[in-house]
């Protein structure tokens, strides 16, 4: 069991970065959304992830603890807690996909990124609602249900767009050509997928390729978009090999912490 | 004993009926059906100690903290000596927890409450909704504006014919 705890340790933080750093690009729509109503969507949807994160970080740090190889924080010699780990790494200790830390865009890109993004979450999570990990198992479970809106709202925004007008269709399809390269990593295993999945812990992303693309094909007919023909895909983030975006948004979230460690409300 | 702990439990869970939902405050923690289980622990020390055990309704709830602390405050206050709240994710929580209680009160406040058929959200796209009916005119003559409204829980709809906008708290 041993040596599952550090590929366990690495899934849970990439979970959790996935979650939040797409929750943090959304929130950059909290106050400038087009209309009021989706104003308030995506900012529920930021909520969801968030909390979606907060749960893996929760696990994380548990097991960090637990485990003897892995001190407590060098910086400030606390016991690890989910903030440390929002808050206190850096860059290449990230390890969320590449898709999520894409600059906002406009509405058709956070959308479209929505999309695709909502869509391996859904597939994903069914089958980790089955993880041997029980707590896993339970953070999918709850998850489920609040990943079904995200993805029915952003597919349903997707068609609106593509099938709406000109510029709408024209919108969507520039979104749809920058965002694809930066899907495969969604449905590609890293090492800590392939060692957990052989434990029945990790999803294997293999398992879901074809669901994943099927939905996405489904939807992209329907909104009279064209599948862009499959391009080499960017690859990296889950093991750390980022963005020059990720910076940023990292330096405007973390700030405060590391101005004042510790700080509260 | 068996006795004593259970008249403890029931003036517990009849305590916690007093701990307000922070963003819907006309529902009290019992009535969202977020308080699963009541357990008597002994202390090290020999004292007994209370566990409270509540899950949230969505992952991202910011009102987890202040209902926990209400909790502690409340049970502290009647002369509860050691009290923690422990967090439960699995079952996940579901509207058929609510109490009929709790919709009343949900009605009477202006908040549509859950339908009583469970339909949850799942991946039709442009799926017909099931009709909601308006809390302040009863009418059925109502429309979806949104599936997300002032917080996680609630959808946003416009009633067609006394024109009011309205929560709806929507199955999940």
């Amino acid at each position: 069991m041993n040596s599952l705890i550090d590929p366990l340790i690495q899934y849970s933080l990439h979970l959790a970065d996935n979650s939040l750093i797409l929750g943090q690009r959304n929130a950059e729509w909290t106050g400038h959304g087009p209309i009021l109503e989706q104003d308030i969507a995506i900012s529920n949807i930021s909520l969801d992830l968030i909390g979606q994160a907060r749960n893996f970080y929760q696990y994380a740090a548990q097991l960090i603890n637990q485990s003897t190889s892995q001190p407590v924080n060098q910086l400030t010699h606390w016991a690890i807690t989910e903030d440390i780990l929002a808050y206190l790494r850096d860059e290449k200790d990230f390890k969320n996909c590449l898709l999520v830390e894409l600059k906002r865009g406009d509405w058709a890109v956070t959308v479209l990124r929505q999309f695709f993004f909502s869509t391996y979450q859904f597939y994903l999570y069914q089958q980790l609602q089955k993880s041997e990990d029980a707590t896993l198992a339970a953070i999918a479970e709850k998850s489920l249900k609040e990943v079904t809106y995200h993805l029915r709202w952003s597919a349903e925004w997707v068609i609106r767009l593509g099938a709406g007008t000109d510029e709408s269709n024209k919108r969507i399809t520039t979104a749809l050509n920058d965002l694809w390269p930066h899907t495969g990593e969604l449905t590609v295993n890293a090492d800590y997928e392939n060692i957990l999945s052989l434990e029945e812990i990790a999803v294997d992303l293999n398992t879901i390729q074809v669901q994943w693309m099927d939905k996405i094909k489904e939807v992209l007919s329907q909104a009279t978009l064209q599948m862009p023909e499959n391009k080499w895909m960017q690859t990296g983030g889950k093991q750390g090999k980022h963005t020059e975006h990720l910076g940023y948004i990292l330096a405007e979230m973390q700030f405060l912490q590391r101005t004042y460690p510790g700080v509260e409300w | 004993m068996v006795k004593e702990m259970n008249t403890d439990k029931q003036k517990i869970l009849s305590l916690l009926e007093q701990v307000p939902d922070p963003e819907v405050p006309v529902l009290s923690v019992i009535d969202l059906g977020i308080v699963r289980d009541v357990i008597f622990f002994n202390t090290p020390s020999g004292a007994g100690g209370i566990e409270v055990i509540i899950t949230p309704t969505y992952s991202g709830c910011p009102a987890m903290d202040i209902i926990s602390m209400q909790i502690k405050m409340i049970l502290l206050e009647h002369g509860f000596k050691k009290v923690i709240v422990t967090n439960t994710l699995s079952p996940a929580w579901t509207t058929e927890w609510m109490s009929e209680a709790g919709k009343e009160k949900l009605r009477a406040y202006g908040i549509a409450p859950p339908n009583a058929v469970q339909s949850v959200c799942d991946v039709n796209l442009f799926a017909e909704q099931e009709t909601v009916q308006c809390p302040h005119c009863k009418s059925y003559r109502t429309i979806l504006i949104s599936q997300f409204g002032s917080t996680a829980c609630k959808a946003l709809y416009k009633c067609n014919n006394c024109l009011e906008p309205f929560d709806y708290f929507k199955c999940h």
